[in-house]
């Protein structure tokens, strides 16, 4: 089966002369269709460039994208009829109603609400009591359900979403996960950009992005496989005093805060009996066991 | 009023014609502490910062910051205190040093502590090069970075942080981390907002809002073993679970 979505070498950037921003530097990836594909990577790592070219709203410097087997820059027509994109900033009519909203997209695309509500139910009729509010007037969670309503009446084939998730609160943001869950079973192909590393591991796929580059494109549990190193997980009364200690060990490679724990990274050659030797005496109730990195753990390890 | 305590709030309520925005809530901020102010979308963390910066003024209740009265002192609370968000921070438009001189003249300093600061903060941060750069042209992280630097600028007492580390990649948000510890210990106290639940672990106590009444408060060693919890995630997913009540 062909690519969903292909990409390849794509340069994009910004700016003159002088002041040039590289926001994409040879990019290439396959996404297949059916894929929940997660883009992942913190601000200005390009994620929104990239989601623009492939809509076909910005055109790359270089390299060639497919979007369901048609050219970005080419067939840019025949992809707007089948993509549906929710950007990263509210962009619905503020001065229409709900339904309004969801009407007009209808309308554009040559359908209606009735012929693909089957398809956006679960989402729009946690909205629809409110169907006759301003879209301007609606709560960010209420904005955001029914700016994927929108992108998805016209029963798109790939969804782009940008950032869905960003200053979203931890329950919402697993229910928004659910959702998408819900959609994939439905055979669209999406792909979902977030800053919010765990949120990684619920993709079927995800390229890891900074700055322009792709640190690495695999399924979740390969990335945390590939990590390579045994990652040990320490913590004890002092966690200021402990995470100094830590950094100034000579058997340690690399340690940062993890929430309760500091993760630890050792030098080849080194054990973690050896470091517990060397900072017991320091650190009272101090532990060290082992543990699974997450795709935090390994894109700090591939930002490195 | 105890002089441990930068923030004292007693029964803090803010209603918005028949809607309770922030719902009777109590709670101290002792100096020095880093204070986690967690809470869903619209549980009222937002109404509730901006009447402890003197920004809004409460239906009732009471509450004081770094010693001043919400009610009738706020123009003093504002020039002792020190806010930063994502959003808003620096001028992208002016130079780092530019940024530091506006908003030390903000804040009444003079000529000569703006310059000697400025010196402090730019050699601090490693950015003795780019004092006069563009805000706009630095990289994400030393932004944020030199943000929260131009928030504590004035040397306030108190510094409101709402989602300072939202869309931050990973090391540049615990070398941020480090810079709060570093004014922690400095004896600036600090009120930080967050969406990511490992920060929550990093505050020496934290409460949890729920449509507008905080549900939790206490240590995070403390919150987890009270609600059997492994992590401030779960703690977090228990009580926000629990709203009712639609986000504003």
């Amino acid at each position: 089966m062909s690519a969903a979505v292909s990409v390849n070498n794509i340069i994009k950037t910004y700016g003159k002369k002088k002041a040039i921003v590289t926001a994409l530097q040879d990019i290439s990836f396959e996404v297949k269709p059916g894929e929940l594909f997660g883009i992942i990577g913190p601000d200005g790592a390009g994620k929104t460039s990239l989601f623009r070219i492939l809509t076909t709203l910005l055109l790359a410097d270089s390299g060639t994208a497919t979007v369901d087997g048609f050219d970005v820059v080419k067939d840019y027509k025949e992809i707007r009829k089948r993509v549906g994109y929710m950007p990263g900033r509210f962009s619905l009519y503020q001065d229409l109603s709900v339904q309004e909203n969801l009407e007009f997209f209808a309308t554009i695309f040559n359908t209606s609400i009735d012929e693909n509500y089957d398809l956006i139910k679960d989402i729009y009729r946690q909205i629809e009591p409110f169907k006759d509010r301003k879209a301007g007037k609606l709560s960010g969670g209420m904005k955001q359900k029914l700016a994927l309503s929108c992108a998805l009446i016209h029963r798109p084939s790939v969804l782009f979403l940008d950032e869905p998730t960003t200053g979203v609160d931890a329950v919402s943001r697993k229910e928004f996960w659910e959702m998408l869950k819900r959609l994939k079973q439905q055979g669209i192909t999406i792909l979902v950009s977030t800053p919010y590393m765990d949120e990684a591991s619920l993709c079927d796929r995800v390229v890891l992005m900074q700055d322009g580059h792709v640190l690495s494109i695999n399924t979740p549990q390969q990335i945390v496989n590939n990590f390579g190193k045994p990652l040990w997980a320490a913590r004890a009364g002092n966690m200021l005093h402990l995470l100094n200690d830590l950094k100034q060990s000579e058997a340690v490679d690399n340690a940062y805060p993890s929430g309760t724990y500091h993760h630890v990274v050792l030098k080849d050659g080194y054990d973690e009996k050896f470091l517990l030797q060397k900072i017991k005496e320091n650190n009272n109730e101090l532990e060290i066991k082992q543990i699974q990195p997450d795709i935090e753990d390994c894109f700090m390890k591939l930002m490195r | 009023m105890n002089n441990d305590k930068i923030i004292t709030a007693d029964k803090l309520t803010k209603r918005f014609g028949d809607f309770v925005a922030v719902n009777e809530i109590s709670f101290d901020v002792h100096k020095g502490e880093i204070f986690g102010f967690l809470g869903a979308n619209g549980a009222g963390k937002t109404t509730a910062m901006r009447m402890l910066c003197g920004l809004s003024l409460p239906s009732s209740g009471q509450a004081t910051v770094a010693g001043f009265d919400v009610f009738k002192e706020n123009e003093k609370i504002k020039k002792s205190i020190g806010y930063m968000s994502q959003k808003f921070s620096l001028y992208e438009d002016l130079t780092v040093k530019e940024n530091m001189r506006f908003y030390g003249g903000i804040y009444g300093k003079s000529d000569q502590f703006i310059k000697d600061k400025t010196a402090f903060v730019l050699d601090h941060l490693h950015l003795e090069n780019e004092g006069n750069k563009l805000v706009r042209s630095l990289p994400l992280g030393w932004k944020q970075k030199l943000a929260f630097s131009v928030a504590i600028f004035h040397e306030p007492v108190l510094v409101f942080l709402d989602e300072p580390t939202g869309g931050v990649d990973p090391v540049t948000r615990r070398e941020f981390w480090n810079m709060i510890y570093q004014a922690a210990e400095k004896g600036i106290t600090i009120f930080v907002t967050t969406h990511y639940m490992d920060e929550a672990e990093y505050c020496n106590r934290v409460s949890i809002m729920v449509d507008g009444s905080i549900e939790a408060l206490d240590t995070p060693t403390q919150l987890k073993r009270n609600y059997g919890a492994g992590s401030m995630d779960e703690v977090f997913l228990k009580l926000a679970r629990k709203a009712t009540r639609m986000e504003s």
